[in-house]
């Protein structure tokens, strides 16, 4: 068990470590992250003003106008709040470096050590992200300070609850889903296509693109019942306070319930492909 | 024989080279195809969404849905050139700094920038290409006036300025990786810097938007590369957008100049990386 515990302790350690050689670059990265937003509060800005004008010239009213129940301050909240919510759920290059190692028989090295390749790539990914958010605090800190007037104010203790658990489950949900994806190059070997077409879909049904809860009828429908949505959406629909009460709470297990299918899934095809994997050659 | 060689034909070499590559791999040429159209059926989903809600982008501004559907297929086209023809060798380019392969660039009978911009030609991106033909002639058909034939006439000579601004931006960012080594953040930067140019300038307003906007005008140019051949098809002739219009054709102009100069005083500074 303390051997256990050394060993991941070891690999987070070298993980950190690997991760904070290019710290500089890493900062300036991340707030240059935040230049597709200013392009957003402009757009949504003249949206709503053409909104706007066109009410008050047909009701003489205007100020309070809604899409899908968000105002242009709830966009620009949701905006800022899913990059957030991405900050935890994504996980770049995890898929197709499994798919690679796979590829390229790295991968027959979990197969000699005794240590557990989904164990050792969770790690890894949490010294990722644990270096991620210890430099892109101060331009996240920096960005929602000069946006702060969007914001309705902080939340009450249960809903900000809420937000921190659907952060730490979109991290899970993220790592496993991917891991999953990246373990179908056991029977697929080249799975960029396949990346390709799940980030298209991430992009815009995890709610990256705009709040989900915009999408009419069937589609909207559709894109309610897929985890994908736990990725962005979920997390800053919980800060808003668009999901409440017996909803979120609902929402909160579905999404755990999510979590468990995808470790399970990810388990059971590393288990299967290790069975197919064929190495060969020294 | 003259020893200056010719280079459209170099091109059209280049052209064909590229082509036989692509249709080699004909299965993935088609993939990357239909991920590209089906990025651009996503964005214009996203874009329906917000018509469904409002008439307009922007109070007054006259970008109604179909004038936006001109202004995202002038995108498309633009974007469409530069991904097939130079964004695959200004990546290219990083990497033959940093192998130090840039050397046999160098020593052939040929202009440099010319080889290291067009050697390889990504035809899958024309795709997106004939989507924008679709989008913009359908587009034209549900517009409320018809468009007058010099406007025919001037729009594919904006189309092609407003590329050239984009290949200067790009060519002066790779060759700063002869300075840098490895310019990951520049080529983001360029990404992001673009990202402006995506939406009319009309949006762009207020004690924010206004320096941004005569900013990404008069600075570094990449808003009226898509403004000024969108506004130009999509609106009627005006007599307040001539003056933009002809800042347009030297806004190209100096772009070019500053790129090539850029360009030539990096490869001055270029240092072999092998022995």
């Amino acid at each position: 068990m303390y051997a256990k515990a050394q060993t991941c302790w070891t690999i987070l350690r070298i993980s950190l470590e690997e991760r904070l050689v290019y710290r500089g670059d890493f900062a300036l990265g991340t707030l240059m992250r935040f230049l597709p937003i200013v392009t957003q509060v402009f757009l949504w800005k003249a949206i709503f003003e053409a909104i706007e004008f066109n009410a008050a010239g047909a009701a003489g009213r205007s100020g309070d106008e809604t899409i899908a129940g968000y105002s242009y301050h709830d966009f620009i909240a949701y905006y800022l709040l899913t990059m957030v919510g991405r900050a935890f759920s994504s996980m770049p290059g995890l898929a197709s470096g499994i798919a690679l190692q796979i590829r390229n028989g790295e991968i027959k090295k979990f197969l000699v050590q005794p240590i557990d390749l989904v164990g050792f790539l969770l790690l890894n990914r949490l010294a990722h992200k644990l270096v991620y958010y210890s430099v892109a605090l101060g331009p996240f800190a920096l960005v929602f300070f000069l946006c702060r007037g969007f914001f309705p104010g902080w939340p009450d203790a249960t809903t900000l609850s809420a937000f921190f658990a659907s952060l730490v489950m979109g991290f899970l949900l993220g790592f496993f889903l991917e891991a999953t994806l990246g373990m179908l190059g056991f029977w697929l070997l080249e799975v960029s296509s396949l990346l390709f077409v799940y980030m298209l879909f991430s992009f815009f049904f995890s709610g990256h693109m705009f709040p989900i809860d915009m999408l009419p009828g069937i589609w909207g429908q559709i894109v309610e019942a897929l985890p994908l949505k736990y990725l962005a959406y979920f997390p800053a629909a919980v800060f808003l306070g668009k999901v409440q009460g017996q909803e979120l709470a609902v929402a909160l297990w579905v999404e755990l319930a999510w979590v468990a299918f995808f470790m399970v899934a990810s388990r059971v095809a590393l288990n299967r492909g290790y069975r197919r994997y064929s190495g060969f050659g020294g | 024989m003259s020893d200056r060689p010719s280079y459209p034909r170099v091109f059209l070499t280049f052209a064909r080279n590229s082509l036989v590559r692509d249709m080699t791999f004909r299965a993935n040429f088609l993939i990357d195809a239909v991920s590209s159209l089906s990025w651009m059926l996503m964005n214009l989903g996203f874009y329906e969404l917000i018509f469904m809600s409002t008439a307009e982008i922007g109070a007054q501004s006259g970008w109604h849905k179909y004038e936006f559907f001109i202004f995202l297929a002038t995108t498309l086209f633009i974007n469409s050139l530069v991904q097939a023809f130079f964004m695959p060798n200004a990546n290219e380019l990083s990497e033959l700094i940093r192998t130090g392969n840039l050397d046999f660039a160098l020593l052939k009978p040929i202009d440099t920038q010319f080889l290291v911009s067009l050697a390889k030609i990504e035809w899958s991106s024309l795709a997106n290409f004939l989507f924008a033909c679709g989008l913009a002639g359908y587009s034209l058909w549900r517009l409320d006036f018809r468009p007058a034939p010099i406007q025919f006439v001037l729009y594919p000579i904006y189309l092609a300025c407003g590329v050239a601004m984009l290949y200067s931006l790009m060519i002066a960012l790779s060759s700063a990786s002869i300075w840098l080594g490895r310019n990951q953040s520049l080529y983001d930067f360029w990404f992001y810097i673009t990202n402006f140019s995506r939406y009319p300038m009309e949006i762009y307003r207020g004690t924010f938007g206004t320096p941004l906007r005569w900013a990404f005008t008069f600075v570094v140019p990449v808003l009226i590369v898509v403004n000024v051949p969108a506004r130009l098809l999509a609106k009627p002739l005006a007599a307040e957008n001539w003056p933009l219009a002809g800042f347009a054709l030297l806004a190209t102009v100096v772009s070019l100049l500053v790129s090539r100069w850029v360009f030539q005083r990096a490869l001055a500074s270029y240092r072999s990386a092998s022995s």
